[in-house]
């Protein structure tokens, strides 16, 4: 009986560690960003009981902040609208039709899901530099696409095998066209599929910092994460300030994490959960 | 017509490059300029100086990486599912608390910890100076002894979350009907987990290992926000990654880069995943069925 308080114990203990070690640096991060920057020297772990919002503004002024967020949101959102129309299209197919090349083409969607990109990046490289899609949003966005649509076409044609024929067969006899079929009747219906793929790319491409690092030079055009480094650069003896843009860039996920955190866990695993 | 738009787009931004690098291999480069072919010039160059020393560093810092993430951060995260796995009330409050960290983009986690591990003014330091433990305060991540480790210490605390809610979801696929059988028998607790929960595991281990492996040998983001391109200080942080960045793109000290070299850089990097991605998931699935 006592053993089994013990291992009880120790198993909430676990996570309750976990817990601590998980919100403490998240909490420094929040907490610092509301701090002078003077008083880090003195005392590195202290409440801001005198909530500096200046910082805040001080990064909005510096100007670039903004339109760091506003270049990764047009990323995001661009790959998104591709990544959703694109593996919607050949989800149904794959999804509903048994032809010929079926297997073939399930093998070709594999493979582009092995391939580690960050390799391909070097021939990218060269040929976006030769389609004139170089440091422009849009062969960013192409290439994000690119890289999310293997998966996301695996998951959609998931969702459409799971519905039942009948469906297809009776908006046929009423005589529906296929786009019409898929726009008005199967679209609806694998809007769960639709959202885990839209979590399953969104995060990672707005949290990229590989490839705008590699593809984008104008600084214009760079993303949030990119941003930060020369923010980083710039502030790294402001701590109050820095901490307050570590937190713009962070807070906009945390927030979505915190209203939607079983989407967004089922989104983020969905790669490996159903292997 | 609903099919070929996605795949136009594989195949014209993954598919195309991954098979050209193969090529670019094999020729000799100026710049961003192909030249004439160059046979395997480009492979014994990576292997003479002085491409081979910091190609034999980087590597054996992946294989580190590898080995003590899979170690450490597998064994947490199973720790961490079966912990979330036996609690009743308050596990959706701790499995978000758990993944949380995984939302966060890298740049974010590595500047906050750089500054938390800051030698002079960061908080870790204070507290261990605080506590009484003076001596443990040091420049985590400017020597080259304890960089590596701090890296894998930030890797773990972004990751953890990853395979602890994999392994929560393969022990809830796990059919109750074995455990109580189990308990009637009157298997114990630890019992129980042992013989039954873990073997049971095996496909979320799987999938977990092939998934480090592919993440370590291609390790980037974390060493490159915190110690540049090469791998400061002194290479401590040098990955393999990071090299085959370098000798693409140019880096702070060589501006010039290396396409040749570069390409059979990637080329090599490219098997190691593949094969032992694909060497991996055979084995272990083989070993799932004799579990």
């Amino acid at each position: 009986m006592i053993n089994k308080i013990l291992t009880g114990t120790f198993f909430k203990g676990v996570l309750v560690i976990n817990a601590i070690m998980v919100l403490l640096p998240v909490f420094f991060l929040l907490n610092s960003s509301l701090r002078e920057t003077g008083s880090f020297s003195a005392n590195p772990i202290e409440l801001a009981r005198d909530p500096q919002w200046s910082n805040f503004s001080q990064v909005w002024a510096d100007g670039e902040f903004p339109i760091f967020l506003k270049n990764s949101l047009i990323i995001t959102l661009g790959s998104l609208v591709f990544i959703l129309i694109f593996a919607l299209g050949a989800g149904f197919i794959l999804g509903r039709y048994d032809f010929k090349g079926n297997s073939f083409i399930y093998g070709f969607v594999l493979t582009g899901m092995l391939i580690p990109a960050k390799l391909a990046v070097l021939p990218l490289f060269i040929q976006l530099k030769w389609m004139h899609l170089i440091d422009t949003h849009l062969g960013l966005i192409l290439v994000y696409a690119s890289g999310a649509l293997p998966a996301a076409i695996f998951i959609m044609a998931g969702f459409f095998r799971s519905l039942p024929a009948d469906i297809d067969s009776a908006a046929r006899i009423d005589g529906a066209s296929e786009f019409q079929l898929l726009r008005l009747i199967l679209a609806p219906l694998v809007r769960p599929g639709m959202a885990i793929v839209a979590i399953y790319s969104a995060i990672p491409i707005w949290n990229d910092f590989f490839l705008p690092l590699v593809f984008l030079q104008s600084p214009e055009k760079k993303t949030i994460m990119q941003g930060l480094t020369l923010f980083f650069g710039e502030y790294s003896s402001q701590w109050g300030v820095l901490f307050a843009g570590l937190t713009i860039a962070a807070l906009p996920l945390i927030i979505l994490y915190l209203l939607l955190s079983e989407q967004f866990i089922k989104g983020l695993t969905a790669g490996a959960v159903k292997g | 017509m609903f099919l070929s738009p996605g795949l136009l787009t594989i195949l014209v931004f993954t598919s195309i490059p991954a098979l050209t690098i193969l090529s670019y291999a094999f020729f000799k480069w100026t710049g961003f300029q192909r030249e004439g072919f160059a046979g395997l010039d480009n492979f014994q160059r990576l292997f003479r100086f002085p491409w081979r020393d910091q190609f034999f560093a980087a590597l054996s810092h992946n294989i580190i990486v590898f080995i003590a993430i899979m170690v450490i951060q597998t064994s947490l995260g199973i720790l961490i599912a079966y912990s979330l796995y036996r609690l009743k009330r308050g596990q959706r409050f701790f499995r978000t608390v758990t993944f949380l960290p995984v939302i966060f983009s890298l740049v974010i986690v590595g500047y906050m910890w750089q500054v938390m591990l800051n030698s002079y003014f960061g908080p870790i330091n204070k507290i261990l100076t605080d506590i009484g433990l003076e001596s443990w305060a040091q420049p985590w991540l400017g020597q080259s002894s304890t960089a590596l480790p701090t890296l894998v210490f930030i890797n773990l605390w972004r990751w953890v979350g990853f395979p602890a809610i994999i392994f929560l979801a393969g022990l809830n696929a796990i059919s109750s009907d074995f455990i109580e059988a189990a308990q009637i028998d009157g298997a114990k607790e630890g019992q129980v987990f042992r013989k039954i929960l873990f073997p049971l595991l095996a496909p979320s281990m799987t999938i977990i290992t092939v998934l480090t492996f592919i993440g370590a040998f291609e390790w980037f983001d974390l060493p490159y926000i915190i110690g540049g391109s090469v791998g400061s200080p002194a290479g401590a942080t040098d990955t393999l990654a990071l090299m085959f960045y370098r000798l693409s793109f140019g880096s702070a000290d060589s501006v010039s880069n290396d396409i040749g070299v570069g390409s059979a850089l990637g080329v090599i990097i490219f098997i190691i995943v593949g094969v032992g991605a694909a060497v991996g998931s055979n084995l272990m699935r083989k070993r799932e069925v004799e579990l």
